[in-house]
Order: structure tokens, then sequence, then C-alpha cells
């Protein structure tokens, strides 16, 4: 059965901090949060819209390169004005995706950034960023364990 | 090596327009024209941003873990680098030749590469350019616009990119990050379940693959002095071919034809590549310019990728493709197969392949084997050689004995078209420059040429808020007169 709760946690392990992404991914697993599936991929993919189908809510974790520390948790809506793309897609336009494809209005969603800074390649996780992985996880163990989402993420919905 | 255009004589006297960096490619790129007083284009360059770390990146690590590392070179064909290495260190353990099951379940992981590859390339960011044209309105020309006018060929691209995702998670053992690939071997067996929930719907994916090329096709023929024109010059071309000169992307030997596709070198073994192939540095650019040894750098340099792949080959050994690639080297004269468009139409006919040889590994029981690894005797160096979905990738590594990587040195698709990228940009900007105005028009025909050849810039890190499209005019005096700037949450 399709978990009712799709957590994507985006990156790259070896950039940096492009890797928080995929960090939170790993450290909601040692967390093991109810009816929640966790997925995680260098970039979204359109193809990715498929994997909504029959979810409650939606959680995006990316690295940002600039706004706020140590995260910003905001939700985000499909976009049918498609950014400057490159081969990845950003969680508006997989939404948009969604709603082309289904004819449906794809699951809540919410963006999880959490702000980074450096992105070489080889690079360990800065010190920073790992700190504000930290709060990061901490906020998303109590939202997906405990918190208003919590029960409302139960009843599956939407296109299977 | 210079060439017309490539290097003016007096660049301080000329006008600057910048184009940073280029959309709808993988990675930052920029693209600068000079312009002398009467604004005529006297030099034109794409300049990529490419990271330089990867050999210092894989240096040091044990041998057995490289296929596995190297994956985070790139995010978008991290496949195609996990095959390579792994082919490069099958030497390194002595293993010249895997057994029948691995070799099938390696070939299927590669052809599922190739097939969302592919896909992904034509059905989100060429085919809006290709199906409402090159000028047609900017706020239209994107995948919003080709899914509202063309909703089917939105949910097949879709279908494709997520059939070919599934045929890698079941022969990578994993989604992303794979891990089956191992020096001289798989670790992971294909289960009969697996097996058939592919072949259930590997049909559908032929037929949408087919019309795939029959869309293309119809293009080149509503418009042919446009496609076989835009951004043409004749160039050499390099690819691997098996050893009855079939396509093979998997394996096989190097053969390259010059200019006037007259044979340089054929069924060379990828272990002497560096005998054939040589890299020269330029000071204004990141990346690496290979050109074919004795040629030199002035002559030796060449296309990779399908266009080259089509040209290259003697045949396709799957029925549709090869109907497809008689037709595509026939059309007007064989002016497709020199053309930059004609990337687009050669890559759809290499998608159609990939499906086809898709089918018949899933049909062939060899590939449900279990034997999966073979020995031999442990060796200090491997090469790797690869037809990745852009060109061919080469992966070298030296191995002390300690087993540890000393020394690595890979080229990487976009780099063997560096040149040929820059030759098309200047052929467009000579063809579309009015030499008055910086266009959207400009823009776009310079961004579609390089689109054409889906070049993957090697940088995975993507992310929010670093993909801004800015575009500069600067004066001989490297005063800023003109500036505009598409943030990601504006459309482009």
């Amino acid at each position: 059965m399709t978990a009712p709760r799709l957590v994507i946690g985006i990156g790259n392990p070896s950039r940096g901090d492009d890797a928080l992404g995929p960090a939170c991914i790993d450290g909601l697993e040692a967390l093991a949060p109810p009816r929640t599936e966790l997925l995680t991929d260098f970039q979204l993919q359109v193809e990715y819209l498929l994997d909504l189908a029959g979810r409650r809510e939606v959680i995006f974790v990316d690295a940002a390169a600039g706004g706020p520390a140590p995260f910003r948790f905001a939700p985000v809506a499909a976009s049918d004005r498609p950014g400057c793309s490159t081969h990845a897609v950003p969680p508006a336009d997989v939404l948009a995706a969604y709603r082309r494809h289904y004819g449906t209005p794809p699951p809540a969603s919410h963006v999880l950034a959490i702000r980074g800074y450096h992105f070489d390649l080889g690079a360990p996780l800065s010190a920073a960023a790992a700190a504000n992985l930290e709060a990061a996880l901490a906020f998303l163990s109590q939202r997906l364990t405990a918190g208003p989402g919590a029960e409302a993420a139960l009843s599956p919905q939407g296109p299977r | 090596m210079s060439f017309e255009m490539e290097t003016a004589p007096h660049p301080e006297q000329l006008r600057r327009v910048a184009i940073e960096p280029v959309s709808r490619v993988e990675g930052h790129g920029k693209v600068t024209l000079l312009l002398d007083d009467h604004n005529r284009v006297q030099q034109a360059r794409l300049h990529i941003s490419e990271f330089r770390g990867f050999e210092r990146f894989i240096q040091g690590r044990p041998y057995w873990e490289v296929p596995v590392l190297v994956q985070r070179l790139c995010g978008i064909c991290p496949v195609s680098h996990h095959l390579c290495a792994a082919k490069a260190m099958d030497q390194v353990v002595g293993v010249h030749r895997l057994t029948p099951t691995a070799e099938r379940l390696r070939r299927l992981m590669h052809y599922g590469q190739i097939l969302q590859s592919h896909a992904l390339h034509f059905f989100h960011l060429s085919s809006p350019d290709l199906l409402f044209g090159f000028d047609s309105e900017v706020a239209r020309r994107n995948i919003v616009g080709v899914a509202a006018a063309h909703p089917d060929i939105a949910r097949q691209g879709v279908l494709l990119r997520k059939f070919g995702q599934e045929v890698i998670r079941v022969t990578a053992g994993k989604r992303v990050h794979g891990t089956s690939a191992v020096p001289g071997g798989v670790n992971k067996a294909l289960a009969v379940a697996e097996r058939d929930g592919l072949l259930k719907d590997i049909y559908d994916i032929i037929k949408w693959s087919r019309e795939a090329v029959a869309l293309t096709r119809r293009l080149f023929e509503q418009d042919p002095d446009t496609y076989a024109r835009f951004g043409r010059f004749d160039a050499g071309a390099l690819a691997l071919v098996r050893a009855d000169g079939a396509m093979d992307l998997y394996h096989g030997g190097l053969r390259a034809r010059d200019v006037a596709g007259e044979p340089i070198f054929d069924h060379v073994a990828p272990d002497t590549y560096d005998d054939y192939i040589h890299e020269q540095v330029k000071p204004w650019s990141y990346m690496k310019f290979p050109y074919i040894r004795s040629l030199g750098p002035d002559d030796g340099w060449y296309r990779v990728g399908p266009l080259a792949r089509m040209a290259l080959c003697d045949f396709i050994p799957t029925p549709f493709a090869e109907r497809e690639r008689k037709a595509f080297l026939a059309f007007d004269d064989g002016r497709a197969a020199g053309s930059t468009l004609g990337y687009h139409w050669a890559r759809l006919i290499e998608m159609l392949h990939a499906a086809e040889v898709i089918k018949d590994l899933l049909q062939d029981e060899q590939t449900l084997g279990t034997e999966l690894m073979a020995e031999g005797a442990r060796q200090g160096r491997g090469v790797g050689i690869i037809e990745a979905p852009r060109g061919t990738l080469i992966h070298h590594y030296e191995v002390n004995e300690e087993d540890l990587v000393v020394r690595a040195n890979l080229i990487v698709s976009t780099t063997h078209n560096n040149n040929a990228m820059n030759q098309s940009i200047r052929e467009v900007a000579r063809q579309y420059f009015d030499g008055r105005e910086l266009s959207e028009g400009l823009l776009n025909h310079i961004e579609v040429a390089i689109r054409a050849f889906d070049p993957c810039l090697s940088c995975a890190t993507h992310a929010l808020g670093r993909m801004p499209l800015e575009v500069t005019l600067v004066d001989a005096g490297g005063h800023t007169v003109d500036r505009a700037l598409r943030d990601p949450g504006e459309a482009c």
C-alpha cells in the first residue's frame, strides 16, 4: 500500500552541502516515521510525479544556496510557469506535471530548504550546514511523528 | 588549435556579448560573442564552468569503491559512469570476458539509461523548440505548452522515463546510487517477477519510441532547408562499434572518420585509446579539447554522440531502428547527418534501438542466469569505454599494489564535443546575428544549437536558487551597456 506521506531528499552526497537533502533522509530513516515513504535522488525529474500518486502530503527536502538559516519550510504549489529548466525539474514543476498527467490537483506539498554554504565536489558537509541539518531534522521528526500534519496524513487520496 | 572566429586578432577593440548561463542544458555555460565596429561577429566561444576535480576526487580510493563513487560525478548520467568504471576495473581484476548473464544485465542497465536519457531530452528539453519552432512565442515554447498542445506526447515522455528508470532499478539494485556493477561482474541477478514486470510494458515503449522517431522525421520533411542548414558544419566522428561494424553502445572498438568520411582508425582496442586521442588545454576554457593524434589539434577534432554513432556504424542490429537509420542517412542526400539538428533525429533512433535491445534482453533466458562473477589475474591498469547517451565516455585508472587508485583520467562525452559545440555556435552566430540587437530569437537559436548536443556539464549541484540566466552586453571598454536577468522563479 502506498504510504500517505512522501519525503524526497534531493542532492548529491559528494558535493559538500548539496548532501543536505540525502543526509536528511538518512536521519529520517533512523527515526522511521510512521506511514511515510522516504526517497532520495540527485535531482528531481518529471517522472517523480508518478511517486506522488496516492499521497496525502509530500515534502521536498533540498539544500538552499540562499535564504534563511537554519531552514525555511514553506508550502509549494504547482506552477505552470516553468523555470529556467535544465535536466533537473523544480518541485513546483513536478506538481504541475502531476496535475497535467492525472487531471487532478497534486497532494499538499512543502519544500524544506536547508541552508547550505559550500558545494564543492568531494567536500564534506560544512559545520554550519550540519548544524542546520540538525535543526531541520528536529523539526521534521516532530512534524512527522506528532505534529499537526501527522494525523491528516493517515488517509490516502488521489490517483493510485 | 585555432579556428576561424575562435580567436579574434584584436579582441580589445571588440564589443562583447555574453549569454550566461545557457538554459535547458545541464550545468553552467556561457557564450561570448565579440563584435567589431561594424557589429559583425569576430569571435564566438562557449565557456563551460566545469569543475576540474574529478581525478583528484577518485585518486587514493580503493579500486573496488570506484564504480559506486563515480556516480556522484554527475547527477544526470550516473549509470554511465558506474558502468564505465566497472568496465575499467574488470581489467584491473584481470577479467576480460564477463559471464553471459553479467554482460546481459550490464547491457540491460545501460540501454535503460540510454532510453530514459534520450526520452528526457526529446520530450522535456527539445520538443518545445521542435514542435513550436525556434521563433515561436517564448511563453508557449516550453513543456507546459507541449503538454497543452500535445498531451499524449507529454504523457508518453513521463512513462518512457519511468520505464527506463525501472530498468535501472531492477538491474542496479537501487533506484539511485546503484551498486550492482562490480569489478568482474555484477552482484545482483534479475528475478523472474522483475523481468515480467518490464516485459508487460515493453511493446508500448517500442510503439511510443517509433512514434517519436516518425514525428521527428516529419519535422525534417516539412522544413528540410531549416533542419539541414541550421548550425551545419562538416566534422570528423568518433564512436565505438561492434567487431562486425554494428552499433554497440556498451562495448566495442573505437572507429574514427575524418571530415570527408574517410577512415582514420578502426576497431582500436579501448586500452590503447591514449595512443590515438590526445587532449589540448586552452587558456580561455576550463574544458579540455580532445583531438585525434594522427591529425593533430587543428584537424583532429570530431563529434561524438548520436549523430556520430549513426554515421559511423555499418548497421543497427535491431530491425525498426535499422530501418530508421537508413531513412535518416538517405534524407536529402545525407544532409541530416551533418546538421546540428540531426542530433535530435539520431537520438530518437537510438531511443528506439534501446527499446528493442531491452526487449531482446528481457526475452533472453540467459539474462535470468545466476553465474554473475568472473575472475582473473590482478593488473595495474584498466580502461573502460562506453557509449553514454551523449557520446563516448572514457575512464582510465592506474591502481597500485595497495589497491588504491593512483591515477585517473576521464574524458566525458561533452568534452569530446567541446570543439563541435563551439563550431556550431559560430555557425549559428554567423547565420542569425544581425549585428544590432541581442534579440530573444538570437539567444534561443544559440541555445537550440547547444541543446542539440544535450551537453551535460558535469555539475550535479543544483541547490535551490542557483540557476539564473543572465545576458550582458559589454562594450569594447569593458563597460556593461545592457543586462537582462531571468531568475529561477521566472518563466524562460
